[in-house]
Formats: C-alpha cells, structure tokens, sequence
C-alpha cells in the first residue's frame, strides 16, 4: 500500500486495528518538542526542566482515559509490545517461586510469542484457555487453571481480529483470591471502552498510542499501585526508575493528546462509528451468499467487523479492494507472511476455506457513510469473480462446489 | 503488503484462461490446506500428437497463486505434454518476472497441477508431490523447515554451519539463525527418540569462535620471534629511508629506537602502533612498544 494509493480520490482507510492515523491536533502538541523544547526533563536548567511538566499533563491525560487512581500508575514505554513484555517479565520475577501462566489462545502475538518461547526455554506452564465458535472465552477452563502456582494471568481486553470483548472485570476478579497477578492487553480496547480502573481489579494494562490516533512508538503500561514490579530496562531513573532511557517527549505529548481526544471522541466511537460498522456488515452479507461474520456480535469493539468470506482467498480479496482504493486486512496466511491462517480464526473452528477469507474492516472516527457506501458497492462484485475463479464454487448455482484436491 | 512484479499484478488482476473446461480430458486437483491454496488445472489435449490445445484453471488461493496459474495455462497452450512437462515452478516463476520468495514456497502449485493433469490424462494415478511444507525460515534463499529437516536427518547436520553448507539457508542475512537452531534442535531431538543417533550434540555455538590458545613460550622463544618480526620489518622502513632497532625486552614491553628518516617524523608514533600490532599478532598476545629513550 503506498501512500499515492491512499491519497487517490475516494480513499476508504478500513484498517485503523492495525494503525490509525496520527489526529492533525496531536502532531501540532508534539512538534514543538522536536524544536525548541527538546530539552532532556531530567536536566536542571530550564531547557530541560520546562518539558517535564508536558509529561505530567501527559501522564495526567492517559490516567483520566484510564480511569486510574493516581497518575503515577501509568508508566511509558515505547508501545503495546514493550508494555507486554515488562508486564509478563515483571509478574515472573515478583513471583520467582510461581512457574505457572495463564492466557488465551486469541492473545496478539506479543503476548503469545512471548508466552511460548518461556514455556519452551524457561520451564513455565502455560495454560492457554481456548473460545468458542464466537470467540468466546472457555470461562470452566478458565477456573481450573488458577491456583497459587500461577504467576500471571494475561487476557486481552478485546480482540483484534473480531472486536471480541472478554469479561475482563470477572476474569480479574476470580484471579484475585489465589494472590495471581492480572495483565490484560487492551491495546484494543482502550478509546473505545470506557474504563474506570481505579474500580478495578487489573493490576497491569498495555495501550499503544497509534491505536488511538496517536504516534507510533509509544506505548503506556498501568500499574496498580503496591503491585510487585521489577523493571525490563534498568538504568536511569525516568518512569520512577520502572522504565530507564530518555523519555521520548515529543510522543509522550502527543500520546497524552491523543488521549484527551479518544476520551471525547467516545461516545461518537460507540454510537455513530458503531451504527457504520452494523451498516456495513449487514448490507455486505446480505448482497453476498456465504459470507460469515466472526466473533461474539453481542459483545464487541464498535468499530471492528471481521467477515469470512467462503471459498475465497483473503490476499486476493484485499488486492481487489486496494485497486479499489480500500484499504483492510485480513487473516489469511499470505499476508501475514507465515503459511498458517490466523491462530484467531483457527482457535474458534473457523473451517480453513472460510478463515483463508476472513476480511477485517476496522473503522475509526473519521469513517463517514460515503466509506460504507463504498465498500457496500464494490465488495459483491470482488468476491463474485473470485469465486467465478475457485474451484470450491459452482458459478452456474451460485453455491459451494464439491472439490476435494490431493492435499499436500 | 508484497512487492509483487508489474507482470504478476497483470495476471493476477485481468488473468487470462480462468473458468472450467467441459471437453477437458485431462484435470488435475492439487491443494495445500495450511497454506489455503487449491488448484484445478483443466487440460485439452489432442489424443493423436498430445498437443495441449486448451487450458483452464480455478484456483483459490492468494495474488501469485492466482497469477501463477493464470501464467501456466498460457506457457504450455500449443506445447506437447512431453515438453510442458519439462516445466518447472522457477519457470513459471521466471515468466512473471519474479515472485517474493514466500510465494515460491507456497502458492506455485502450478508445476504439480500440470503433472497431475497429464497422469489424469494418460490414465495413471498421480502421487508424486514435492510440495514444500512448513515454516519458511530462510527469507534469503526462500529454505523451508520441512527442507532443513530432510537435510539434517539424510545428512546426520549437527550445527548451523553445516546446514548452511548443506541447503544455504540462513548463509546470507543470519537474521534467521535462531530458527534454524530451533529446527536442528527438535530435529536431533526427535531423531535420538527414534535411536536413528546415539545422543544429540552440544547446542553449536553460533557466535565466532574466540582466538586460537597459544602455548606459553620460553623467553628465549619470546626474544628470538621479536627479534625475526622487527629483522622483517625493516626492509619496509629503509625504503622509506629510516630504520628500526631492538633495544631491550623488559616483560611485555619492547623498547626500540627509530633511527634515519623515522627521527623527527611526525608519522612515528604511527610506526611504533604498527610495530606493536605485528608483534602482538606474532606473539598472540599484548605487548607494548616503546622508544628506548623514553624508557
């Protein structure tokens, strides 16, 4: 996808999961940071000293997103990986004598990846709670998994792929008697669900700024205060000595703006952005025989659908969408780079002729009726000569073919 | 996304060919569930000279196996079977001007359709089947696990070296040497659980080896490789019209004096530094070099 394709007449951005553009507001707050205030916050004369009250403000404007108690519970980094990761690690070495971890089989991959490589080189026992059909969390599953050998619990707030939101609040709730502690990524969640963490029994939270309008390459994580933490980087004292380096000013400002927007961009996120995304689905699936929508549809983000469409491709799909200036993505193997559908719609049974077409169309606030419109109009027309071309789908019924090829 | 050629977008885009063949007497069905690839190649062959007439195919399956397709149907159109069956996936690969390397792993199926098609067409059954499996590790050489394994167990490979020598993988970039430890190690795994080996190798070490150990010299070893270094160097100096000379070895510290042109130069203390390095590599360890006067 280049950047002329976007900028061509009629551009549909269908992917703000994956990243959203940075607010023209935001950018303005940050670039007097790369000029004249790019003084180092942890210097004593003025230079240096004016710009440690934009990361307080900062500070103060992720914590009134979050619901938190205290501003000194949100913590930078450099975006939802790195918070996963000093989340995990920090749960691991607080609790050395805990070998046990509990997540899910949805997690995004910088929780899971990171969850495998320590059951497979360091000894832990990971239980990986699987979904239902709708992407549902096995909630018995679940249960039989706490005890007081495990370490951490961390479950996504809300799923990338299908806008699946879990029971967040229930999950940290059920940990809490056996001393476990909760992680939950909710890089996706956050900006479109309300919060209110101070109520809450999560003791550590990841969010990411490009998700929210904001730049890349920052990130905050929640810490509950008097929760045990041990930091990923040690070295200077930045972050209260939890996060060492040189705060990255310009996007800490920026990451605050983008904040104080999303919260007043909410309610237009969960009513109008919410009201497009029900438009979208319904029309599509309705004009196109089967074409499945995933996830749990009574429980979910409001700006995210993901349609599997059967007996076609998803890389070919999205091709065909991008020459028509639409921009999505998908679960398919071929455009992740790795040869395996989406762990996603491979841990809810998605059938792989369906999962190979599963179409993400994640909309944010800037989406308009005239996007949806677009889509509605060429989307039929896309998935229609494609099945003209699968061997899996009869064109003269319109219906699945019998076709059953020399797997290899 | 994929930087896929001007010529595959083309037959990806408006392919040529797709769609069903009812007169075919000749179809072959090939499939790679995990990659979500599937293809349907529908041949129409003359029984008399095996000219392949016509060609169709249905494919699901992403852009380049979709342009893949589309670009064998035309590449063996007027082609006898014997000679389209000479075709090869790097062929097609090649007709549409390159595909990433990720994509000749997986989506090419057009070579094993085709093979397919005509063993459906003479009558025979069709098993052969060289479809790569597994992740691919090697970007560089586009090496898959499925082909490190076969290379590590025909070849009984213990470190990443060998399996560099053995399939190239992880020989270019060296981003992937991680993955490739991680294949080799559930490979030899795997093979000491089935008794093919005896037990598994210590982990190969995939840093660069440390300098070789040398063994400690008499003194009078010492004095003698000093003296034969700097008698070599010399003639390098006297070109330049100035010379060197051994004074007194005290320990690891060489004393010398610069005599003729080097006197004054401003370039000595670049002389000295160089005297020094080629002792120590002579020596295989620290010395130090200088001027007799100082000293």
């Amino acid at each position: 996808m280049t950047a002329a394709s976007l900028s061509s007449p009629r551009a549909v951005y269908f992917d703000n999961n994956a990243t959203t553009p940075c607010d023209s507001l935001v950018v303005a707050e940050m670039l007097p940071y790369f000029t004249e205030m790019f003084g180092n916050p942890s210097s004593i004369h003025s230079i240096g000293a004016g710009v440690a009250p934009s990361i307080q403000k900062a500070r103060a404007q992720v914590q009134a997103l979050l619901g938190a108690a205290h501003d000194t519970e949100i913590m930078f980094t450099s975006g939802g990986t790195e918070s996963d990761s000093t989340a995990i690690y920090s749960a691991l070495r607080s609790l050395p004598d805990r070998r046990e971890i509990i997540t899910s089989a949805v997690e995004h991959h910088a929780v899971l990846t990171l969850c495998e490589h320590l059951e497979k080189h360091e000894g832990y026992k990971v239980h990986v709670i699987g979904v239902d059909k709708s992407g549902c969390l096995d909630m018995k599953a679940y249960e039989d998994a706490l005890s007081d050998k495990v370490a951490l619990v961390s479950i996504m707030w809300a799923n990338n792929e299908t806008g699946t939101i879990f029971p967040i609040e229930t999950l940290a709730q059920m940990a809490k008697p056996f001393g476990i502690i909760f992680h939950t990524d909710a890089v996706q969640a956050v900006g479109k669900v309300p919060m209110r963490l101070s109520n809450s029994a999560v003791d550590m939270l990841s969010l990411s700024g490009h998700k929210l309008h904001g730049p890349k390459g920052i990130g905050a994580l929640y810490l509950k205060r008097g929760v045990k933490f041990r930091p990923l980087f040690r070295g200077g004292h930045q972050e209260r000595g939890r996060r060492a380096g040189t705060e990255n000013t310009p996007a800490i400002v920026g990451l605050g703006k983008a904040a104080e927007l999303a919260l007043s961009s909410m309610a237009d996120e969960n009513t109008r952005v919410r009201a497009l995304r029900d438009r979208l689905e319904r029309e599509v699936t309705a004009r196109i025989p089967n074409a499945i929508i995933t996830g749990d549809v009574s429980q979910r983000l409001p700006n995210t659908t993901t349609i599997a469409f059967e007996y076609v491709e998803g890389e070919a799909i999205l091709l065909l969408l991008s020459r028509a200036g639409i921009a999505a993505s998908s679960g398919s193997a071929c455009t992740s780079g790795s040869l395996e559908p989406s762990h996603v719609m491979r841990a809810m049974g998605i059938p792989f002729t369906a999962a190979h077409g599963a179409t993400r169309f994640s909309l944010s606030r800037d989406s308009t009726d005239a996007d949806v419109d677009r889509v509605i109009e060429v989307m039929p027309g896309i998935i229609e000569k494609l099945r003209a071309m699968s061997p899996y789908w009869n064109t003269k019924t319109n219906a699945p073919a019998s076709f059953e090829p020399a797997y290899s | 996304m994929w930087n896929y050629s001007e010529k595959t977008k083309k037959y990806f885009f408006e392919p040529v060919n797709a769609g069903s063949l009812d007169d075919a007497n000749g179809v072959g069905e090939v499939g790679s569930i995990s990659c979500g690839d599937a293809l349907k190649l529908f041949l129409k062959v003359d029984p008399a000279t095996e000219i392949i007439s016509d060609a169709k195919f249905q494919t699901f399956g992403c852009g380049s196996a979709i342009a893949s397709s589309s670009a064998l149907t035309e590449m063996i159109i007027g082609k006898s079977i014997t000679d389209a069956l000479t075709i090869t996936n790097q062929d097609i690969a090649d007709f549409l001007d390159g595909l990433p390397p990720e994509k000749m792993h997986c989506s090419v199926m057009g070579a094993e359709a085709l093979r397919a098609a005509i063993a459906n067409f003479r009558g025979e059954a069709w098993e052969d089947d060289d479809h790569e499996e597994g992740a691919l590790i090697c970007k560089c050489f586009g090496i898959d696990a499925g082909m490190i394994e076969r290379a590590v167990r025909v070849n009984k490979l213990t470190t990443i070296e060998e399996v560099t020598n053995y399939t190239k993988a992880g020989g270019s970039c060296k981003t992937c040497h991680e993955a490739i430890e991680e294949v080799l190690d559930t490979v030899l795994k795997a093979m000491v659980a089935e008794g093919v080996i005896d037990t598994k190798p210590a982990p190969s070490c995939p840093v660069a080896p440390s300098a070789p150990v040398h063994k400690p010299m008499t003194n009078l070893q010492k004095i003698q490789l000093i003296t034969t270094t700097i008698e070599e160097l010399r003639p390098t100096l006297q070109r330049d019209g100035g010379d060197i000379e051994l004074v007194d070895i005290d320990g690891d510290t060489v004393m010398v004096n610069l005599h003729g042109s080097c006197v004054g130069c401003q370039m000595s203390g670049i002389t000295l530094s160089g005297v020094q390095e080629r002792l120590m590599i002579a020596l295989g360890k620290p010395v130090r070099v200088i001027p007799a006067k100082a000293a």
